[in-house]
């Protein structure tokens, strides 16, 4: 088994090379306005640093979000023309998922990551591989009774101190935790987000903004 | 011919996925998913609607021209992808992929201009495009007048529209009319019912001490809607072949005239046009007659080609592989606002294949 595993969906942009057993290599770096530049220069450099030959690679990791779509589109869109031109199969795992199961918390805690607006991308966990609720968007405030007391992983609960009051490790996505979960999955047969050679689909939580151009101006005095 | 590039292009500037692939100046495949019918309720294109259809459509889109042009993704020569200018994260989306096909496939990436695809795009219809080449780019964001020594690596503006461009102007009207978006192909069917003498609406920037090569589409816009409104007010029909007639040949003039005075002042024998404005059956027909009158070469691609597609942008890229020009590197930008006089984004030595 050797994975590329990658994640656009937070302001970390982050690769990795991981032959299933261990992170052969990774680079992480944190730019939330640019991923699509980051990205495949990163790909590069844990490829080439674990000396893997792309036609080895048996499997694309890609979290699916939820993020900001501009950067989490740049992950989904590699992955799927990765997964297009190798012929090998893209695995979507949820970021949350990342960053629950880079913590290693056993027992109850929230991860949420930053979603611009003053609002959060979150969900409840178990413990590092379960998580107990659907990722949602929402404002901090409106869920500090559904999150108080519970330890808080990732940059979106250390944002908001006055909700997430017990904030751990880690605060950014790494590919390695990604791509080591992949592996988990893989071997347990446990499925990911998509399954049946289905596209990896992005995990965007809200409706496109659209607005509907006001009525039409006059150009004559009324 | 066997030893001409094979290029496929990549173009998500707007809300048209396209995927061309061509052989030198031969087309093998143009395939286009297009989310328009998403935005008409919107009046316009939103950018993050077209972004996600793009996501969606783009490895079944760039399977499809694969499959219509029969080749193998192993045999391309280059990978080409719209750079620039358009919606910043639609751009994303086709740039993101187009890294990814080129370095998955071990095939140098060229990241090209989306204005200067547009003109390019002849070399599928025309052949070979003179040097230097005079063209009149009318489209969606943009109305130019360019002259092009190298189109791979020189392109120079003579001049420009100083308000709206051609296809604003021709979605503006529409909208005024109730017509719909997009407006360009509406207003050409309404054209072909009314007469175009009905109205006589104002030609801008033709006066004498105008600039020669600028345009102005603001008061054209102004006069339609004024009248219009008019009608509207004292509850008369307004007569909407005529007013699309009408409005359509004072674009289609100003827009030939100074076209044909750029090529007689620089001295070159012919014109190009490109760009969706192109596509207006009135622009050909006008250019047609005007062009022969000044004893010059007409060069329009099919109205297909004229409008947004990846084919226009494989034929850049094919062009920049056949002169030799230095691939994009892995962290190659989309940039919304990548000048005309830039038509490839170069990379700079550390680049893929
Ligand atoms: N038959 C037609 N007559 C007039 N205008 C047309 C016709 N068909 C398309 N158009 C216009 O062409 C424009 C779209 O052209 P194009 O796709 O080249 O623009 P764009 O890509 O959005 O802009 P740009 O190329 O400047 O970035 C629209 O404004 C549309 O109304
Ligand atoms: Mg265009």
């Amino acid at each position: 088994m050797l994975l590329l595993a990658f994640d656009t969906a937070t302001p970390a942009v982050t690769a990795a090379v991981h032959d299933g057993t261990t992170v052969l290599a990774e680079s992480t770096s944190i730019d939330a306005r640019r991923h699509g530049e980051l990205l495949m220069p990163a790909v590069d450099c844990v490829l080439r640093e674990a000396g893997a030959e792309l036609d080895a690679v048996t499997g694309i990791v890609v979290g699916v979000g939820p993020g900001p779509y501009t950067g989490l589109r740049v992950g989904l869109v590699t992955a799927a023309a990765f997964g297009d031109a190798l012929g090998i199969p893209v695995h979507g795992i949820c970021t949350l998922d990342g960053l629950a199961y880079a913590s290693g918390i056993d027992g109850p805690f929230v991860v949420a990551t930053d979603a611009r607006r003053k609002e959060v991308y979150w969900a409840h966990y178990a413990g590092p591989r379960t998580r107990s609720s659907d990722p949602a968007v929402d404002r901090p405030g409106d869920i500090a009774t559904q999150v108080a007391g519970l330890p808080a992983v990732g940059a979106g609960a250390a944002l908001y101190p006055e909700v997430f009051t017990d904030i751990r490790a880690p605060a950014d996505q790494s590919a390695g935790a990604l791509a080591a979960l992949a592996a988990a999955k893989l071997a347990e047969g446990e499925p990911f987000e998509n399954e049946g050679g289905l596209p990896a689909l992005p995990l965007y939580l809200r409706r496109p903004d659209a607005q509907v151009p006001a009525a039409y101006k006059a150009v004559l005095p009324k | 011919m066997a030893d001409e590039p094979l290029v496929l292009g990549i173009e998500t500037s707007c809300d048209e996925t396209g995927v061309g692939i061509v052989r030198g100046h031969t087309l093998l495949a143009d395939a286009v998913a297009s989310s328009v019918d998403e935005h008409a309720r919107f009046g316009g294109v939103v950018p993050e609607v077209a972004s996600r259809a793009h996501l969606e459509a783009m490895v079944p889109t760039i399977q499809r021209a694969l499959k219509e042009a029969g080749v193998a993704a192993g045999d391309l020569d280059g990978i080409a992808v719209t750079a620039g200018p358009g919606l910043a994260g639609a751009l994303l989306v086709g740039v993101s992929a187009a890294k990814a096909y080129a370095y998955a496939l071990g095939k140098p990436l060229y990241g090209v201009n989306h204005l200067a695809s547009h003109i390019c795009v002849d070399q599928l219809e025309h052949g070979a495009l003179p040097e230097p080449t005079m063209a009149l780019l009318v489209s969606g964001g943009h109305s130019s007048l360019l002259l092009a020594p190298d189109i791979t690596s020189d392109v120079r503006t003579l001049g420009s529209t100083i308000d709206d461009a051609a296809g604003e102007a021709f979605d503006k009207v529409a909208r005024v009319l109730g017509l719909g978006f997009p407006g360009g192909p509406v207003i050409d069917r309404w054209a072909k019912e009314g007469d175009p003498d009905a109205i006589r609406f104002p030609r801008g920037l033709t006066g004498s001490r105008d600039p020669h090569y600028d345009f102005s589409f603001s008061g054209v816009n102004t006069a339609v809607a004024r009248r219009v409104e008019e009608r509207r007010r004292e509850g008369v029909e307004v007569p909407i072949a005529d007013v699309a007639a009408s409005f359509q040949e004072a674009v289609t003039d100003v827009l030939t005239r100074k076209a044909i005075r750029a090529c007689r002042d620089n001295g070159v024998d012919h014109l190009m046009i490109g760009g969706g404005v192109a596509a207006n059956s009135r622009l050909r027909s006008m250019a047609e007659e005007r062009c022969a009158d000044a004893g010059l070469k007409l060069r329009v691609p099919r109205p297909k080609l004229c409008t947004d597609n990846g084919a226009m942008v494989a034929a850049l890229g094919a062009e920049m592989v056949a002169r030799n020009v230095t691939p994009s590197s892995l962290d190659l930008p989309a940039d919304a606002s990548l000048p005309v006089t830039e038509p490839h984004v170069p990379g700079h030595g550390h680049g893929h294949g």
